[in-house]
């Protein structure tokens, strides 16, 4: 059962947003006493995100949170954006498939960087990505 | 608008990012250095990313490019300094950098571009390039 420690939002509008964001991540991960390379797996993974919403979804929202779960503690990031959605997320998830004319690394390299990894996805309503990264992870 | 200097050490140019990149002014340095490159006869360039804590898919696509380009125009590109988090988090990510060379910090980088670039071409066309800069600095 994961709790909820701390909790804050930030909209995501434009590309100078960026910085800030990941800037909170760092934060809210150093509070955690996450160590250096989990801090910036996490940090490259919320980037990678946090371009796509801004890419393919025109910008949304971030949910940054302390969670624990039993003896752990970890960031739990969770970006809504309202865009087009990913009509095949199996196809998206693939190394190298990119709609866009980027390298394709974005969702599966995120996975990779991270411990927990969800995504909902539907077609002209948004998108849903959901990931935690463990202190100890 | 925020810019990231540009140095030119004789035949090489000299780049130290010191502040977390967004996606714009990450674009603009790419354009930045290739025309310095060809404005300056350029035969190295040297990009210092000790201070950045992060590099994602996007930044690690424009080191590339930066690389690819410059060889074109006749430049060889040493990227130093990564921080070892860094390092582990692009291997992750799948972003190896083939094609970029590398070295552990500013020092062993010159000399690694040294090396790689042959001197004697360049200081005997270097005696037209300054009467060139005479006028254009």
């Amino acid at each position: 059962m994961i709790s909820v420690v701390t909790k804050q939002s930030m909209l995501i509008q434009q590309d100078q947003d960026v910085v800030p964001f990941r800037n909170r991540v760092k934060e809210c991960a150093v509070k955690l006493k996450m160590g250096l390379v989990n801090q910036t797996k996490l940090i490259t993974a919320a980037s990678e995100l946090v371009r796509n919403m801004l890419k393919y979804g025109h910008g949304g929202q971030v949910i940054i949170e302390a969670v624990s779960k039993r003896n752990q503690y970890g960031v739990r990031l969770i970006f809504i954006d309202k865009g087009p959605g990913i009509p095949d997320i199996a196809l998206a998830m693939k190394d190298g498939y990119s709609t866009g004319k980027s390298l394709g690394l974005g969702l599966p390299g995120t996975k990779r960087l991270v411990n927990e990894f969800e995504i909902e996805s539907a077609v002209g309503v948004g998108t849903k990505v959901s990931i935690i990264k463990w202190c100890n992870g | 608008m925020e810019k990231i200097p540009i140095l030119r050490m004789g035949p090489f140019l000299l780049v130290t990012i010191q502040v977390d990149l967004y996606d714009r002014l990450a674009l603009n340095l790419e354009a930045d250095l290739i025309k310095t490159i060809s404005d300056t006869n350029a035969k190295g360039v040297l990009i210092d990313i000790s201070v950045v804590s992060i590099v994602d898919s996007f930044m690690g696509r424009i080191i590339g490019n930066i690389a690819s380009m410059s060889k074109i125009l006749d430049a060889e590109t040493v990227v130093v300094g990564m921080q070892p988090a860094v390092a582990i988090t692009l291997i992750e990510l799948g972003l190896p950098l083939t094609g970029v060379h590398t070295a552990l910090n500013v020092e062993r980088g010159m000399e690694l571009l040294r090396a790689k670039v042959n001197l004697d071409d360049y200081s005997s066309s270097e005696d037209e390039q300054e009467s060139d800069d005479q006028r254009s600095y």
